[in-house]
């Protein structure tokens, strides 16, 4: 009788790329639940649309490049990468929005760069970039929640809207921190007492604050599943509060808004746990991770408070992403019976 | 080297395609990234580098035996930076709304490599008709790119074709503007900014690499032929 003998780690069960990736998949339903019941059903037309285009697009470069796609099909990436667009993407934006981002994202930020794990950007965050940029029209309507409409668009609604480009108008209003961009003249108590969104929520704007708890509540099922440590999401969560805080400015009309406000409102729930703890192009070692994650925050904060756009998270995390080969490079962690890191610009030794 | 050795044909090859200066040199990537949004001012700012290449490249190539080494690239500077002069006040007195939209771009055509580099390791060493030609080869290569990249962009950008073109050719030339893609057409902002321009820019130099690329496996197998009849070589053991 022989015994196997394998070095460490002693792993029970080997964890696959598909299945973390169909985890992530999972988490995301809460956040999913709670956009699709404030929001109506244009979330689930962005991910039919967006998942339908990224497999495609996935699939075309794979075989342009020789590469097995069925394989590549299987480890769920694609379709990790068009839920995120699908989450983030305005509903009822038109379909030629969401088809753009999903083949910039994945022709584009992915394959042109290597396919699955050699991407220095976030895929999902790339495509959405494109189009926030490229079109600031309809990438700048949200659909007014539940509560400030009387009705949500139906399916068959949605779907005219989606397809046939009718008017998104009637449906459309003004976000919590679109809100907050634009006032310059009251107080945030004001503010909150005047704008229906603020006085039908609780914390952060109605929907938006239901939106951002179910993130949470998915980002921390794969926090305890160990899909990924929480020195990124904290980091990033941490400086994006403590910002808010130091500029609330007690709540005047120059004020960028509360630390609630600004955890519960936005993408920062959805940023933080699905997009900040991406493993490819973020920082590795775990000093990093919280560099990286604190620098995210404060990017946020920063264009939410003074830039030019109301919401910033893409912007921040691509801006990381440049950065996290630089971050990694200087916290490389001691290893064991050496003195210190050796790095690449040090002289050899005599 | 002697004017009668320059092979004019191989001088227009490397200028257009072979040492492109902007797809293979990479040079000149400033003006050309920042300022080929459109067709029209792609057309502007190459012509005007054309007229800066060819002016230095002819005058550089006459002076080449009395300036001396030492002072030769404050020498040749100083030809392309009167030449650029040159070009901008003709530019301000003909086409002045052009010259207010290239803008800081037309000075800046001082600081473009291309011209210096060619200056330096063509007109310096070879004689006045070669340094014209490949002056003028050199511009024509980089103006082709300029044009397609804008052509790309504006196609993109705007779904217009040479809209604008009276800018720089006259009044007759303000009926040109095509609308390929319909009134409708969104506009893919992207593409006329600048990230766009290093992504369109991307795509052209992986496509010439790769038309490189399939003409040398076309050229590989002609040139080696399969001899009919030629024995197999066996390189492993030995059957008795």
């Amino acid at each position: 009788m022989s015994f196997l003998r394998a070095s460490s780690p002693h792993a029970h069960t080997a964890s696959t790329t598909a299945g973390l990736m169909q985890l992530v998949l999972l988490a995301t339903l809460p956040g999913l639940a709670a956009l699709t019941y404030c929001f109506g059903p244009g979330t689930l037309i962005n991910i039919a649309i967006a998942a339908a285009v990224c497999l495609a697009s996935e699939a075309l470069i794979l075989s342009i490049r020789r590469r097995p796609i069925g394989f590549y099909l299987g480890d769920y990436s694609a379709l990790v990468t068009a839920v995120l667009l699908g989450l983030a993407l305005p509903p009822y934006c038109p379909w030629w929005v969401v088809a753009v981002a999903s083949v910039s994202a994945i022709a584009l930020a992915k394959q042109l760069y290597g396919g699955m794990g050699f991407n220095p950007f976030n895929p999902a965050m790339v495509g959405y970039v494109v189009v926030l940029i490229s079109f600031p029209v309809p990438m700048t309507q949200w659909p007014a929640p539940m509560g400030m409409v009387e009705q949500l668009p139906s399916v068959s609604q949605a779907l005219a809207q989606v397809f046939g480009g009718g008017a998104i108008d009637a449906y459309t209003a003004a976000t919590p921190l679109d809100l907050l961009k634009q006032n310059d003249s009251l107080l945030l108590n004001q503010l909150y007492q005047e704008q229906t969104i603020f006085s039908q929520g609780a914390i952060a704007g109605a929907g938006w604050e239901w939106v951002n708890l179910g993130f949470l509540m998915g980002g921390l099922f794969l926090l305890a599943r160990r899909v990924f440590t929480w020195h990124a999401p904290l980091a990033m969560l941490a400086s994006l509060s403590l910002l808010s805080i130091v500029f609330y400015d007690s709540g005047s009309s120059a004020s960028a808004g509360g630390p609630l406000l600004h955890l519960f409102s936005g993408a920062t729930m959805l940023g933080a746990f699905f997009i900040v703890t991406d493993p490819v192009s973020s920082a590795v070692s775990t000093k990093g991770r919280l560099i990286y994650g604190a620098a995210i925050g404060m990017l946020v904060f920063i264009i939410r408070a003074w830039g030019n756009y109301p919401d910033g998270v893409a912007f921040a995390v691509l801006l990381l992403n440049f950065a996290a080969p630089f971050i990694d490079y200087y916290t490389t962690p001691r290893s064991y019976g050496h003195d210190k890191p050796r790095r690449a610009t040090e002289k050899p030794e005599p | 080297m002697s004017n009668s050795s320059v092979n004019y044909a191989e001088l227009g090859k490397n200028g257009l395609w072979n040492n492109n200066p902007a797809l293979v040199q990479l040079l000149g990537l400033c003006p050309l990234l920042a300022v080929t949004g459109s067709v029209v001012n792609a057309l502007g700012l190459g012509l005007a580098t054309m007229l800066v290449l060819l002016g230095s490249n002819i005058s550089v190539s006459l002076i080449r035996n009395a300036v001396s080494d030492a002072v030769r690239l404050p020498a040749f500077v100083m030809i392309i930076a009167s030449f650029t002069t040159a070009t901008e006040l003709l530019m301000q007195a003909f086409t002045y709304e052009l010259y207010q939209i290239l803008g800081i771009f037309i000075p800046l055509i001082v600081t473009n490599c291309a011209i210096l580099g060619r200056a330096d390791a063509f007109a310096s060493k070879n004689g006045v008709l070669a340094s014209a030609v490949d002056g003028f080869m050199m511009a024509l290569g980089f103006m082709l790119v300029l044009l397609v990249l804008g052509a790309m962009r504006e196609l993109l950008g705007w779904g217009t074709l040479f809209a604008d073109m009276e800018l720089l050719l006259g009044p007759a030339a303000a009926s040109w503007e095509l609308n390929l893609l319909g009134q409708d057409y969104p506009g893919l902002l992207v593409a006329v900014l600048p990230p766009g321009a290093f992504i369109v820019t991307g795509f052209l130099i992986a496509a010439k690499n790769r038309i490189d690329k399939s003409l040398d496996e076309r050229a590989q197998a002609k040139r080696e032929p399969v001899v009919a009849g030629s024995r197999r070589v066996r390189t492993t053991g030995h059957i008795g």
